[in-house]
């Protein structure tokens, strides 16, 4: 591991100040993540600066009748807060969905958002990888790839992106709040994560070097009556192998109005505009649901160890939405 | 000594729930381990592993790294001090991978190839990432299957017994009104214990001392006086305290290195293993195809048997997983067939790992015995009775005592077994199907010559010396209940020391037979001093000890079928939409000897049956084709049962005597798991109606194999 310098910083100017635009520079979280790819020597930063002393450690209802996040919350605070739980409940259970305990004492809602995959082979220095070293090759397409992407990888790139909280917030079109030297600027959650094309180690449309602040969710009467699924390879302590973020408002039979995310299909958050659009106004039956669920995965393209894939994502539609339409006709 | 001088007073100890003697040092850091004990002048080492599978080293070009802070030494084949790898180790031939840079060969990823030294372990691992080593790549083959072309029939030998045959096999199956034909298969695991290898080494007055974590500091000692080509008296080997072991934690290159290290430096040397490193040097237990054909009349008796059970090993030294072994034990029939195979490839030799054999080859041959028993519309219970065997069905040897029968029946009270429906796939709950599922259990209960030395301390007190290891199972403890029921004074009055390699040769913690092997020593050093201390007279101030060497009685044990037994029960709930497996309660109740800790005793066999959960639902290392090594080799990727996976499980025993056994202890660490993989897999085909012959039974394999009410489907194997 190479030595590095550490700093605490305590304003949010003076963090981006310090950051600067030093390639070698990285702001640090929990660290959670980044000390793990530190010791793995796939980050090696000359100087952190740690940002969880900002005061960016508050939730609060916005005027509209939001919430803003801060971005140093915890993940554990975010889970346990009233207002979170009331109005977007599988926000909480996707975020208690995610690692451990321990993990999410530590973990914040920024680092979180920029969390790096968890494929095998990004992580192993001793093996190519086009996110870790363009143009060196993508073994996990003949490889290992059971936990990979279907929908809107490429032959670049095939892997998932594993944050839990990120499907829910995705699903209630969340906005990043972020700062640079330039000032302040925003960005939808729809908008932040970058295709995969060729350039899978380009993740994310922050300006280089901005500090996230915080997330904005707008009001969202529908996330009242949300979910959070998720199905990993034990009961805990693992990433989705599929997951799903799902709201419903169903009225008389029908839909009014629905949100679905898919988590750990895509290289982001995966939001099920296609099946939205198929479900609003329509029956809430399973059939309907099976169909809006095939209309959004016609366009996967799997891999021969991934594609269970499919199925398990159209049975978790269809299950969650159930459920849903079941709580919601109570 | 004749066998029948030992004998236990009764005072109690043994056979009393008592904690741990070092528990409260472990849980609040005072029990130092081998990586974080404190010396002056230490250095430490870090390994540099190969990132190819087959080839040579052209270069390791250390110039650079020795230029980096810190850094004392770069050790690789050109410069390390030169080892005699030659002699026979535990298997009967020398094992490579005590031996490293000793030449350019690289014989699978991740083999050693560099020690980086440094003053500190941050500057070593600094220094041994920016190390390049050059390679000639040569083409590997890291790919098991069963038909690997490679494959052989190894030679018998004391440690494994490759092949028995008797009857007429294919004759026998032709006439069965029942037959099961079908091929199981188990991934590559992993021990893993918690707390990775780890040794000091230095050279002290002449004699060499190394304070490790292993299983046996004599096997140490004496390995490492063998290598360095040293007087055995020279060289004392210690361990504390294990957090851990599982058949990984013999002499491995840590050790060696460590010892090179600082015989090259004239200082003390720790090297430390990574998780990642453990996943290459270790042992691990190999994949295994095993292919089982049952034959049975139309009641259920057994006409044929057969187990062909394939398993991989390096090219540079032979591990055969014995998994056909399970049969020779279990369950006799006219026609009797069963074959260890073996694939060389490019990969890293296997070793034991808890239950070797026992393991694996319960999961096929007590799958293979649901399938029976469905075929023959019988009860699984019900065909394990019917087909009791009266001796070893290999051997004809009797059994010293066999009470798998009064497992099974106390296993189904407890279990509520009589109220199962037979018919699989047909009982739900909310997105849920429930099954039951039960399998048997068995494990060998051997012996090895131990020697133990026992003092009568002028205070009144005893200590006990004895080379034993205390991996975490407790064994200290026992030994101690076990040392004072035989002097018949109270426990507090005894002085436990062990793992040591200056108190003499002594049995490993390993096969599940330390407890039994030490306590037979320690019980008959015991009896000596008694004899002396009735003679009379005061105690001296260095007090008086006696001595024992149990290599003569245990020669003179008779001849016998002698293993524990246990019938292991399994309920899951399965959901077919999403693939998820949730193991809802367990039951195991084992025919183990005399149960010296029922607190530890405990915890070993449900630590054994979560484990075998785990074997059944999570555990797999992936090996990529193309480099050759693994892809997610750390606790991320390798992944076993969490908290949230371990139901209610109990863990129990039936009486289990052995008049005719001088000690009666039987061993306990390893029969937890076995035939838990089966019982699981029984149950999730008793839930959803298919086969599940693949390990683990994963969410994408439960998921696209669904649900067949009434059975008849089978779960197909993918990657
Ligand atoms: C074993 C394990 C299991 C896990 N399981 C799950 C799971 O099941 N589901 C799940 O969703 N997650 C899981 N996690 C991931 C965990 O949630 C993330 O590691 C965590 O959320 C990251 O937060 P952090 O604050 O620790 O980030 P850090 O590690 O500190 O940082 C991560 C990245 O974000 C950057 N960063 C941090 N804060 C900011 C900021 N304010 N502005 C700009 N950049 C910033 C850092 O520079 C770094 O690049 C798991 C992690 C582990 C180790
Ligand atoms: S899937 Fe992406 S992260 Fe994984 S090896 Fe391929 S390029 Fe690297």
């Amino acid at each position: 591991m190479r030595e590095f310098g550490y700093q605490r910083v305590f304003d949010v100017p003076g963090a981006v100040a310090l950051l600067g635009t030093d390639p070698e520079a990285r702001f640090l979280g929990g660290g959670t993540n980044l000390v793990d790819l530190m010791k793995a020597g796939v980050e090696r930063p000359a100087l952190l600066v740690d940002v969880t002393e900002l005061p960016l450690g508050r939730i609060e209802a916005t005027a509209d009748g939001g919430l803003r996040i801060g971005a140093t919350v915890t993940n554990s605070d975010l889970a346990a807060d009233p207002q979170v739980r009331r109005h977007y409940p599988a926000l909480a259970q996707a975020v208690l969905a995610g690692a451990s305990g321990q993990l999410r004492n530590m973990a914040t809602i920024g680092g979180n958002l920029l969390q790096r995959t968890r494929c095998g082979y990004f992580a192993d220095l001793t093996k190519p990888c086009n996110k870790r070293v363009p143009g060196s090759g993508c073994p996990a397409i003949e490889g290992e790839h059971h936990n990979h992407a279907i929908l809107g990888a490429s032959e670049h790139c095939v892997a998932v992106h594993p944050s839990d909280m990120g499907v829910a917030l995705t699903a209630f079109d969340a906005v990043v709040s972020y700062e640079t030297a330039d000032g302040p600027g925003e960005l939808p959650l729809a908008e932040f994560y970058l295709p995969v094309g060729d350039t899978p180690h380009l993740e994310t449309a922050l300006p280089s070097g901005a500090l996230i602040t915080g997330i904005t969710l707008p009001p969202n009467p529908v996330a009242a009556v949300s979910r959070y699924r998720k199905v990993r390879e034990r009961a805990s302590y693992a990433f989705a192998i599929g997951s799903i973020a799902a709201a419903l408002d169903v009225r008389d039979g029908l839909v009014r109005e629905v949100r679905l995310a898919f988590g750990a299909v895509a290289s982001r958050p995966w939001r099920a505009r296609e099946a939205e659009r198929l479900l609003t106004g329509g029956p809430a039956s399973a059939e309907a649901f099976a169909a809006a669920a095939d209309a959004e995965l016609a366009a996967a393209e799997t891999l021969p160890h991934n594609a269970y894939k499919v199925t398990l994502m159209r049975n978790l539609v269809v299950a969650v939405l159930t459920e849903l339409t079941e709580e919601a006709t109570r | 000594m004749t066998v029948t001088t030992v004998t236990t007073a009764v005072t109690g100890a043994v056979g009393t729930a008592h904690t741990r003697l070092e528990g409260r040092d472990k849980v609040t850091g005072a029990a130092r381990y081998a990586g974080e004990i404190p010396y002056a002048e230490l250095a430490h080492g870090w390994l540099v592993v190969s990132t190819i599978a087959r080839g040579r080293i052209r270069s390791v070009e250390s110039a650079p790294v020795l230029d980096m802070p810190g850094v004392l030494a770069v050790l690789h084949h050109g410069n390390a001090p030169r080892v005699n790898g030659d002699y026979a180790g535990m298997l009967g031939r020398p094992d490579p991978i005590v031996a490293p840079f000793q030449h350019d060969r690289v014989p699978y990823a991740g083999w050693p190839v560099a020690l980086v030294v440094a003053e500190t372990s941050e500057q070593a691992r600094e220094a041994a990432e920016a190390l390049v080593v050059r390679y000639d790549e040569e083409p590997h083959d890291v790919a098991f299957s069963a038909g690997h072309p490679g494959t052989y029939t190894p030679e018998n030998s004391p440690h494994m017994q490759a092949e028995t045959e008797k009857g007429d096999l294919e004759a026998e199956l032709a006439a069965s009104a029942a037959v099961v034909d079908a091929e199981y298969t188990t991934p590559e695991e992993h021990h893993s214990p918690l707390e990775p290898h780890a040794a000091m080494a230095r050279w002290d007055n002449g004699r060499l001392e190394v304070v490790d974590s292993n299983q046996g500091s004599m096997w140490v000692a004496d390995e490492l006086a063998k290598l360095f080509s040293l007087d055995p008296a020279s060289v004392r080997v210690r361990s504390e305290h294990v957090g851990g072991a599982f058949g990984s934690k013999g002499v491995r290159p840590h050790q060696v290195c460590a010892v090179m290290a600082t015989t090259v430096l004239h200082r003390p040397v720790r090297v430390v293993l990574t998780r990642r490193q453990m996943f290459s040097l270790v042992g691990y237990r190999s994949p295994t195809a095993q292919r089982v054909r049952l034959g049975a009349d139309a009641d259920g008796r057994l006409r044929a048997f057969d187990h062909q059970a394939h398993c991989l090993t390096s090219t540079v030294h032979e591990f055969v997983e014995p998994s056909a072994g399970v049969g020779r034990v279990m369950y006799d029939a006219a026609a009797h067939h069963t074959v260890n195979r073996v694939v060389p490839l490019d990969v890293p030799t296997p070793t034991f790992m808890r239950a070797p054999g026992e393991a694996p080859g319960s999961f096929a041959v007590e799958s293979a015995l649901d399938e029976l028993a469905e075929k023959c519309g019988m009860d699984p219970i019900a065909l394990r009775t019917l087909n009791e065997p009266d001796a070893g069905p290999v051997s004809g040897l009797p059994f010293s005592s066999r009470n798998l029968l009064a497992c099974f029946q106390e296993g189904a009270r407890r279990f509520g077994w009589a109220d199962r429906d037979p018919r699989p796939g047909l009982h739900r709950e909310g997105r849920w199907l429930l099954g039951t599922g039960t399998a048997a259990a068995s494990f060998p209960s051997g012996a090895a010559p131990s020697t133990a030395a026992v003092t009568a301390e002028a205070d009144g007190t005893f200590t006990v010396r004895i080379t034993a290891a205390d991996v975490g199972t407790g064994a200290r403890t026992a030994l101690t209940q076990i040392a004072a029921d035989a002097l018949e004074v109270a426990p507090e009055r005894v002085r436990m020391r062990i793992a040591d390699s200056d108190f003499g040769p002594a049995m490993v913690a390993g096969g599940s037979m330390g407890t039994r092997s030490w306590a037979w020593a320690v019980m008959a050093a015991v009896s000596e001093l008694r004899e002396r201390l009735s003679l009379g007279g005061g105690i001296p101030p260095e007090g008086i000890t006696a001595r024992s060497n149990t290599a003569e009685a245990v020669g003179a044990l008779p001849s016998r079928e002698r293993h524990a037994f246990g019938a292991q029960f399994a309920e899951v709930a399965v959901d077919v939409t999403t693939g998820e497996v949730r193991v809802r309660r367990m039951l195991g109740i084992f025919a183990a000897g005399r149960i010296v800790n029922p607190l530890t005793a405990r915890s070993q066999l449900v630590g054994g049956m979560i484990w075998g959960l785990s074997m059944a639902l999570h555990e797999e290392a992936f090996r990529d084709k193309a480099s050759g090594g693994h892809v997610g080799a750390d606790f991320a990727g390798y992944h076993f049962a969490a908290n949230a996976d371990v139901p209610l499980i109990e863990a129990d025993w039936v009486d289990d005597p052995d008049d005719d056994d001088p000690v009666g202890i039987k061993g306990i660490g390893e029969i937890g798991i076995v035939g838990v993989a089966a019982a699981i897999a029984n149950a999730v085909w008793h839930a959803t109606g298919v086969r599940h012959r693949h390990l683990p039974i994963r969410p994408d394999r439960v998921l696209l194999a669904g649900a067949e009410p009434g059975g008849g489907r089978d779960a197909r194997s993918r990657r």
